[in-house]
């Protein structure tokens, strides 16, 4: 198994303060706007955005956590279901723009099936993609993020590992692993 | 990643205690879903279920026909009152004529107990048992556990009574199997006619005074009388009973703490339980309603989930 850093603590703070600004330049005030974090990896990126946007602006954007796992499309074709996390979003998404946020997107299929699971609580105005870390060349499925940290070419064998300090992690870092092939 | 350590829910008496955690937790996201504006998720889009239903049922069957909808399920119903089996055909044979149309699982129940552990040996679909006979009704003990575990916060360590007709009740033995599996005391109330020999043997104590009974625990479960499933008088009239072991409002006030109310329903208001302590804020009967189908929806998801051998 190999590990290879991709950013260390200093470049994922100017990344995520990049991606907050990026976002400052679309939605203003935020008066409209909403963010949602994709159980289970995404809430820690979704927690740090909002801390910081609330930093720079002084504004709550309120924030909700969604799981996707009744939604998505892989049920019964996996050697055992998948383990639900919570979801908690305290306010209606009706008419908003709403911005998803993720830690990485690779095939695409946990953003359909977010899509599909964001809707059972309305019908916003707009919906955008935030991740982290964008592995190309590797979509199933017609979905681009809108904003992202940084672009990544991988191949199926690997996989990006993402390690935060409020998971008891020693600092944030986020990794490629390449395992063996044997 | 967790999953189940069972392919069928016959009974509790087959499940782990971490089966029963992972059940409880997967309801907790479910319980979440039902309460949204739009209730319904599309996991089970692909699965096609048949609600088997040999012996009357309003409740339960109404329950798992939501439970099954809101997850996107296909459900057919099949009701023994309507069927060919009037014209002799076997269970085995019914089922399999269902199953050939593609069925995935099969929810049923039957006034023999076993017959899920029959049917289990004998095909590939998941069953999963509504009430057999008068052996167990394992998501109805769910329901109640998990029941007491959202009023209370856990179950272990608590006391709980079961009063009624213990004899007759599936619910109760299911109950007896879930509470101690959660690390409950449970305790069974009622006329010494309505409680079976063998009960003690599963570590349960025995008591018929129910004022003593209500003193000594956390939670009450009350059970209805089931005049259908008794060949014979076990007591002399249900007035009599109502006199003896139907609960009321000053029984509850002479006791020196508050204790929770359960009841699995059908509620047969003045016999077993007086109208003011049903529908008093220490009841949570309505709870177990709405837990019943978080519950199922639980179930079936990760029965669903379990890897298919075709």
């Amino acid at each position: 198994m190999q590990k290879r850093l991709i950013l260390d603590s200093h470049q994922l703070e100017i990344t995520v303060n990049r991606l907050c600004q990026q976002l400052i330049e679309n939605h203003g005030n935020f008066s409209d706007s909403v963010i949602i974090g994709l159980q289970p990896r995404g809430i820690y990126l979704a927690e740090l955005i909002k801390t910081r946007l609330f930093n720079n602006l002084s504004i709550e954007v309120p924030l909700g956590y969604l799981d996707t796992t009744f939604h998505r499309d892989d049920f019964r074709r996996r050697k055992k279901p998948r383990e639900p996390s919570t979801t908690n979003i305290k306010f209606i998404i009706e008419d908003k723009n709403v911005i998803l946020v993720d830690d990485v997107i690779y095939t695409g299929r946990s953003i359909r099936a977010a899509m599909d699971a964001m809707i059972t609580f309305g019908r916003p105005r707009k919906v955008e993609l935030l991740t982290l870390i964008n592995r190309k060349y590797s979509r199933q499925l017609p979905i681009e993020p809108d904003y992202v940290g940084k672009d990544v070419n991988t191949i199926k064998t690997q996989r990006v590992l993402v390690e935060w300090k409020v998971q008891g992690n020693k600092e944030d870092k986020i990794w490629l692993i390449t395992e063996e092939i044997s | 990643m967790k999953h189940l350590s069972v392919k069928h829910l016959l009974g509790i008496k087959s499940l782990t205690l971490d089966d029963i955690n992972l059940i409880f937790e997967t309801a907790d996201n479910f319980k979440e879903v039902i309460n949204r504006p739009i209730k319904k998720v599309p996991s089970l889009r692909d699965v096609t279920i048949a609600n088997i239903f040999f012996e009357d049922s309003t409740r339960t069957r109404l329950s798992f026909e939501l439970a099954e909808k809101r997850l996107s399920a296909d459900v057919v119903n099949f009701s023994a009152s309507t069927s060919s089996l009037k014209k002799g055909e076997t269970l085995l044979d019914t089922v399999n004529n269902i199953l050939a149309m593609k069925v995935d699982m099969v929810v049923m129940r039957h006034s023999s107990s076993g017959a899920p552990h029959f049917l289990a040996k004998h095909i590939d679909a998941n069953i999963i048992n509504a009430g057999d006979g008068t052996h167990e009704h394992p998501t109805q003990a769910l329901l109640d556990t998990y029941s007491i575990k959202e009023r209370l916060n856990t179950v272990n360590g608590k006391k709980v009574v079961i009063i009624g007709d213990i004899l007759h009740s599936r619910v109760a033995l299911s109950n007896i199997f879930a509470l101690q599996k959660l690390g409950a005391k449970v305790m069974v109330c009622g006329p010494n006619t309505l409680i079976p020999k063998y009960i003690r043997g599963l570590g349960v104590e025995v008591e018929l005074d129910v004022l003593a009974a209500l003193q000594w625990c956390d939670v009450a479960n009350i059970l209805r009388i089931q005049l259908e499933r008794q060949q014979i008088k076990y007591f002399p009239s249900l007035r009599e009973y109502s006199l003896y072991y139907g609960i009321t409002k000053r029984m509850l006030d002479s006791l020196d703490r508050e204790i929770v109310i359960m009841h699995p329903g059908p509620i047969n208001r003045g016999i077993e339980i007086s109208s003011d302590v049903a529908d008093s804020e220490h009841s949570i009967i309505l709870d177990q309603v709405e837990n019943g189908v978080a519950i199922r929806m639980a179930v079936l998801y990760l029965l669903a989930g379990l890897p298919t051998p075709n």
